[in-house]
């Protein structure tokens, strides 16, 4: 929370807290600090470790593979092996294959509903909590309206209303996370408002516009930034259980939910390797933005 | 008084946004109903029946007015009434979840105060990485895997059938929970019997839910440590396990109060999947099935019911808070 403006004593940590951090932020340079924040939370250095791995493997996985799609109706159900380290699924299709092309499409999804999500509720949230009064009471009451759905189910009215496609996945999941972020957003700028270079920004006679969106919310951002990398995560679990729902994103597509509700049926029949590796792909891939949203977070506090 | 007036509003809410959403859902429900074989008169007919003709301002004032009287309207799908549909299938989901969040909070909170305890140490790093690992769970993966390894591999639990086995009979019903209602009924075996079938779906929502309540009760617990009362406390001699159960673990509640709230709240809906999976006869499922049949009125039903069982929980929860704490007032605009 490095606000440029000048803080108010009465925002001020308590003195331990300010000394500890003082002296880490003045002796050492940006990435000397860097090195020591990962070395001092060892669960941000994992998250971002399995993170790389699997940006690694989105871009440039599917070069490297075979066809997701290709099926072979003599090879079905050949357990993990050296030609399929994953095994194949009923088609015959390599597991291997299919997941790590998944990690593209999943990866890309949560990115994105994370990003619109962000862009739309912190904008509420900057204006609600700046200009406050008649607004942000009308804005508060909506919000409360839409967290009172549990947000897979307001994801799942929204997949089922509209026609399934990429684009309505994406929005219908973000719709669901945007109250998050105004809540978010609006916290941060009620407390910056206050600040002394908000008041600054409006004797020098900027509109109050300028001043919200300028001055107030790049400031004001903090929070959000830190849990957009949590709702990455969820929203990749999200989408990944709607697929398994068979709402939204549809077979034979490779993504990682479809393929675990497509493999559910085979481990009655003790082929456990169809839903093991892909559904794996998931809680992995999710950890890795919530070991380093966790220590973000904590290191905040 | 006031705290009652926004829920209601919220819920009002609710059903504006529900309906409005639910009715841009793409297919002709009468079409649905009327089977393959009708022909245009006759879906016309079923149309009508169903009021699907009316103009959408009369179509939300007949719901409304439905909604405000329990009647949450019919289901295309069965022809019997929303209410009671959900109704029935209420307590199988209230008995999944009510074991679900006690166990969730058990290990949550014990787990949680012990990082506090040993802040910094390999107990706080492993109750971390626990919660880390809960929160980034695929609920639907993991009690596939319980289901694979516990019931199909191993044979300790049923598989998937439900709440009881196939074709048995169920207790009497004096509240709706099996657990309970097998023993009230004198018939003990059938309670036993439930607690097997309820130990998977149990330990599957409970491992995701405890993460959120042992990362809150962790945080509220060091804060509380941290504080100058406990310094008082500690200088003056009180034993350690009392300052970290009365003094610490008293002003953590709050938060914790409020996070057990969230999940439950959670498990209202979140339940979808599980319901799915083990095919609980839940209300989860319910909504489940509604959505693949296109079932306007049952999956609305179903939304609204959680939506007000959710803010109902709040308002409780908030009343909660004052009898816990003195300092807060409803109303006064410190709650929230």
């Amino acid at each position: 929370m490095t606000g440029e403006g000048i803080a108010d004593p009465g925002e001020l940590p308590p003195a331990r807290f300010v000394v500890d951090r003082v002296h880490v932020t003045e002796e050492k340079s940006r990435t000397r600090r860097a090195l020591s924040f990962m070395r001092s939370n060892p669960l941000f250095s994992i998250g971002l470790g399995l993170l790389i791995a699997f940006v690694g493997m989105a871009i440039i996985g599917p070069f490297l593979v075979g066809d997701p799609l290709l099926t072979n109706p003599a090879g079905m159900f050949s357990p993990p092996s050296a030609d399929h380290w994953f095994g194949t699924d009923e088609y015959g299709r390599d597991v291997f294959a299919r997941s790590v092309n998944a990690a593209r499409l999943d990866l890309s999804i949560g990115l994105a509903i994370a990003l619109v999500a962000m862009t739309i509720g912190s904008t509420i949230g900057v204006v609600s909590g700046y200009f406050g009064g008649r607004t942000d009471e009308i804005i508060m009451r909506l919000t409360d309206i839409l967290l009172a759905f549990p947000g897979f189910v307001l994801a799942l009215i929204i997949v089922a209303a509209l026609a399934e496609s990429l684009l309505n996945v994406v929005m219908a999941v973000a719709a669901a996370y945007v109250p998050y972020f105004i809540r978010l957003t609006r916290a941060q700028a009620l407390v910056e408002r206050e600040k002394e270079y908000v008041d600054a920004a409006r004797l020098a006679g900027n509109r109050p516009l300028r001043v919200a969106f300028r001055h107030v919310m790049p400031n004001s951002l903090g929070p959000a930034l830190v849990s957009a990398t949590l709702v990455t995560g969820w929203a990749v679990l999200t989408v990944a259980g709607l697929a398994f729902l068979s709402v939204g994103i549809q077979p034979p597509t490779a993504e990682w939910g479809v393929m675990v509700g497509e493999g559910a049926g085979d481990i009655i029949t003790g082929e456990w390797w169809t839903s093991l590796f892909p559904g794996g792909m998931i809680v992995l891939a999710v950890m890795a933005f919530h070991f380093i949203g966790d220590d973000l977070t904590e290191s905040r506090t | 008084m006031r705290r009652v007036g926004t829920s209601l509003l919220t819920v009002f809410g609710i059903v504006v946004v529900v309906f409005f959403i639910v009715r841009v859902l793409p297919g002709d429900a009468a079409a649905v109903r009327a089977g393959p074989y009708a022909n245009q008169e006759m879906i016309d007919r079923i149309a009508d029946k169903y009021g699907l003709n009316d103009p959408i301002h009369v179509q939300f004032a007949d719901y409304v007015g439905g909604v405000a009287k329990g009647d949450l309207g019919v289901s295309i799908r069965t022809s019997q009434g929303v209410t009671g549909e959900l109704l029935d299938r209420l307590p199988a989901s209230l008995e999944l979840a009510a074991y679900a969040v006690v166990l969730a909070t058990v290990v949550g909170v014990s787990l949680g105060i012990l990082a506090a305890a040993r802040l910094g140490t390999w107990v706080d790093h492993l109750a971390r990485v626990f919660a880390v690992i809960g929160s980034s769970m695929a609920l639907f993966w993991l009690g596939l895997l319980l289901t694979f390894f516990f019931a199909f591999q191993l044979g300790w639990f049923p598989g998937p059938v439900g709440r009881l086995p196939i074709g048995s009979e169920d207790p009497r019903t004096f509240t709706g929970f099996y657990t309970i209602d097998g023993f009230l009924s004198g018939r003990p075996e059938i309670a036993l019997e439930a607690f097997r079938y309820l130990a998977l779906p149990v330990i599957t929502l409970a491992f995701v839910l405890a993460a959120p309540i042992l990362k809150m009760v962790r945080s509220a617990m060091i804060e509380a440590l941290d504080s100058d009362f406990v310094r008082t406390a500690k200088a003056v001699g009180v034993p350690r396990r009392q300052i970290l159960f009365v003094d610490g673990f008293r002003n953590a509640l709050i938060p914790v109060t409020t996070t057990i709230g969230i999940v439950f709240g959670f498990m209202l809906g979140g339940n979808i999947l599980v319901e799915f999976l083990f095919s609980w006869p839940g209300i989860g499922r319910y909504a489940f099935d509604a959505i693949t049949t296109r079932d306007l009125e049952a999956l609305q039903g179903f939304v609204v019911l959680v939506g007000v069982m959710y803010v109902a929980l709040n308002m409780v929860i908030d009343i909660a808070y004052a009898l816990i704490d003195p300092r807060i007032r409803i109303g006064s605009g410190t709650a929230k």
